[in-house]
């Protein structure tokens, strides 16, 4: 089966106005930052889109002040109830300029229109809408009553889904009564920078969020800011130890969500058609730039040359280019030192004897690109079968019995999710309570809620974002570390 | 006629169920509060503790596997058992911590309720920390709290039974499985809990005892890749160690850390909480779609 033919439908960069030059939102305005300017780019074509200023630890400071002095006259102190509104206020505005939020995502990130517009701003303005519910209904919330904020909160984001990262984290800090200073990443900054704007918008009192933008020193200065509280970090499992090293000793508490390696575990018995699409979404979805990737096929043995064929067939419809085009299927890989992450390991795959397969698809000239990619007879000592690679690059493994998969599946020291696909309800059942991981997908995969906790075993980080679970670290009652 | 030489007790580690000497031969003074000779515990080695965290990673799945009810009856059983020792153990707190009669007793009746509340909090947990969650699509959506896996404790150096027994029940309730280093100067209360556990109907490596030098024992369980969580309760206190320092240790396997609450220990005389318990769990979240 091939492509479809069709023609272009590139959705309009009209829609949103991107400024030549960005400074740091401390206090409820921009402000120059003082350490210099990042450029960011679009990665599907590689144009520069704005300068961006860069924080040090002066500014960070700054932000930090600013966070506190809102945190104690303001919003602390406010009742829940009035700040639930200003959340429902960002939620509606979010979905009020969601395409301006979904045009510049993509420009920023290189991930397709059709997901951003689809799934990043959508979720980003759900998970304001159900934490505004929660921040007057503390004490309904499992964690005693009257539970106390921690004060002021560090976060640090990825550059894989900025607007919805950001969403995750500023939602469920400020409805408990934190207040934030919020680092994007150096690559994806500004989705952030034009939430600014809307918190402007929404009325939101000064200092209550401070964005401040730069690389991984900025983000060191947040973290480390003797008067922040609470950090939270989203990003790979190498900073994350950093940043649990450079808080041990001290008071402040942390989330982690860090790597994954996951499991996508397919039975003989399952509907084979469902998990094909399951296994294309769980590792091609935001070119496989997900920390809970299904980048790991575990298939029962015999049904391993049908789902392979089945696979590289529905492979080959994918439609990869312009990410602006509402067709697209796989966008642009995020920046030039990504690509050559997923080049590397790629080709470590194939010189440990996996073999290689990648879809027969055009690369554009310009931009950073990867064809979606299936290894086979890849082996559980194989480094694509044990690291992240965090593209779109499948390893495909095989077993014969429930426990051989579980015991591969576990064998990781990763533990973020996990998929099982199988028609037997029983031995999904059994396998989830097997699966060392925070979130189990059964015959459905990278499913994302705000009803939903999300958070890893082991390496893959502590702490839950989501649901009511998600209120936890963010209260000085719920933080059990 | 001369009066009758009592048999005195050898106490030595509790590891997979039995009773070893330390494998290096070290042993260790152990004395009154007034500075008697009581005993001459095992001085534990790395090899040790290593030995101790392999016994509790085999023990944790069938731990963690046995029914809530089960774990919850087993644990109550032990409780029943701690009554029995009750003398025994009066008398290893008052020579050790220096207490009262009055206090020690005291102390031991607030240990035994405390096994006694936490055993049953086996089959309630995840209906009190779980909950369904009603996400915008026809999905089943469920979250559970699941154990950590093997916990390393570090006990609390001045209350030898309470407070080892207010960090170490909470940590089994739900399915983990615990190496405890001991108390370093009062540690015969931890091994007469683990005579009790030999003789209950907890599964050998559910609970591992060693005693020695914390300050030697514990950066090994704090930097081992098959330890998944430290509460290091007893840290704040302990000599020669610092509980930053063996947190330090701990982030390079993003181990989950209990810190000491502050620089001194708490009587632990009111220290009970669910979220002692939910400290040393995984929230996981199960998804499956609905569909005719």
């Amino acid at each position: 089966m091939s492509a479809f033919e069709y023609a272009p439908a590139p959705e309009s960069r009209a829609v949103v106005d991107i400024a030549s030059s960005y400074g740091l939102f401390i206090n409820g305005e921009f402000t120059e930052g003082s350490a210099g300017s990042l450029k960011t780019i679009n990665p599907a074509t590689e144009e520069a889109l704005a300068e961006v200023a860069v924080a040090d630890e002066s500014d960070v400071d700054r932000a930090v002040a600013a966070a506190r002095r809102a945190q104690e006259k303001v919003w602390g102190p406010m009742p829940g109830s009035e700040r639930a509104k200003y959340l429902y206020r960002i939620a509606r505005l979010l979905a009020e300029r969601s395409r301006e939020f979904a045009v510049l995502e993509t420009l920023d990130n290189g991930k397709p229109i059709r997901e951003s517009r689809d799934v990043d701003v959508p979720l980003a303005s759900a998970y304001f809408f159900y934490y505004a519910g929660w921040a007057d209904k503390l004490d309904h919330a499992g964690f005693g009553a009257n539970p106390q904020p921690h004060g002021v909160v560090g976060q640090v984001i990825p550059w894989n889904f900025p607007l919805l990262m950001l969403s995750w984290k500023i939602a469920p800090a400020l409805a408990t009564g934190n207040t934030v200073v919020l680092k994007p990443a150096e690559t994806t900054p500004l989705t952030a920078l034009l939430f600014a704007e809307l918190v402007q918008q929404a009325g939101l009192p000064a200092g209550v969020v401070n964005i401040v933008t730069g690389a991984g020193a900025t983000g060191a200065a947040v973290v480390g800011h003797r008067d922040v509280d609470k950090v939270a970090f989203t990003g790979s499992t190498a900073v994350g130890k950093g940043i649990a090293k450079q808080i041990a000793g001290t008071r402040k508490h942390a989330t982690l969500e860090l790597g994954g390696k996951a499991a996508n575990i397919v039975f003989a018995d399952a509907p084979i058609d469902q998990a094909v699409e399951g296994i294309v979404n769980g590792i091609f979805f935001n070119q496989g730039q997900v920390c809970c990737a299904g980048s790991r096929v575990l298939v029962e043995e015999s049904m391993h040359d049908e789902l392979i064929d089945r696979l590289k067939a529905r492979l080959g419809t994918l439609r990869l280019g312009d990410p602006m085009d509402k067709n697209t299927d796989i966008g642009a890989i995020n920046s030039a030192r990504q690509l050559q992450r997923i080049s590397d390991l790629s080709d470590a795959g194939e010189a440990e004897g996996a073999v290689r397969w990648s879809a027969d698809c055009a690369i554009p000239e310009n931009g950073f690109w990867f064809p979606p990619t299936v290894f086979t007879q890849v082996s559980a000592a194989h480094r694509i079968a044990r690291e992240e690679i965090f593209g779109p690059v499948l390893s495909v493994l095989t077993f014969r019995t429930p426990a051989e998969a579980i015991a591969k599946a576990n064998n990781t020291p990763y533990g973020l999710s996990a998929g099982v696909w199988t028609e037997k309800g029983s031995r999904i059942l059994w396998m989830a309570d097997r699966l060392r991981a925070g979130v189990v997908w059964a015959n459905t995969f990278n499913k994302f809620d705000p009803t939903s906790p999300f958070g890893g075993y082991k390496e893959s980080g502590y702490g839950r974002e989501g649901g009511r679970q998600g209120l936890g670290p963010y209260l000085v009652e719920g933080s059990t570390r | 006629m001369s009066e009758r030489v009592d048999v005195r007790k050898t106490y030595k580690l509790y590891v997979g169920g039995a009773f070893p000497r330390s494998e290096s031969g070290r042993t260790y003074e152990v004395t009154s509060s007034r500075g008697a000779f009581l005993a001459n515990a095992a001085l534990a080695s790395r090899k040790d503790a290593r030995d101790a965290v392999r016994a509790a990673r085999s023990a944790q799945p069938g731990w963690a596997s046995a029914t809530a009810y089960n774990r919850g009856q087993v644990l109550y059983r032990v409780a029943e058992l701690l009554e029995g020792r009750r003398a025994q153990f009066v008398a290893d707190v008052t020579a050790g911590e220096g207490l009262s009669a009055a206090r020690a007793e005291a102390a031991v009746s607030a240990a035994i309720d405390r096994w006694v509340w936490y055993a049953g909090w086996a089959d309630k947990v995840a209906q009190v920390a779980g909950n369904a969650n009603p996400v915008a699509g026809p999905y089943f959506n469920l979250s559970s709290p699941e154990p950590t896996g093997v916990v390393g404790i570090v006990a609390p150096q001045r209350s030898s039974l309470l407070g080892l027994v207010s960090v170490l029940a909470p940590v089994i309730v739900t399915g983990n499985t615990a190496v405890v280093i001991s108390s370093q100067q009062r540690p015969l209360p931890a091994i007469t809990l683990g005579e009790v556990l030999a003789t209950s109907d907890v599964p050998g490596g559910v609970v591992n005892v060693l005693t020695g030098k914390t300050a030697e024992v514990a950066p090994i369980l704090a930097s081992h890749m098959d330890v998944n969580a430290l509460d290091l309760a007893g840290a704040a206190e302990s000599d020669g160690v610092t509980w930053g320092e063996l947190e330090a240790l701990a982030a390079d396997t993003v181990k989950r850390v209990r810190r000491p609450e502050a620089d001194t220990e708490p009587t632990w005389r009111t220290d009970q909480s669910i979220g002692q318990i939910l400290a040393f769990t995984e929230t996981k979240t199960v998804w499956h779609p609905k569909g005719m």
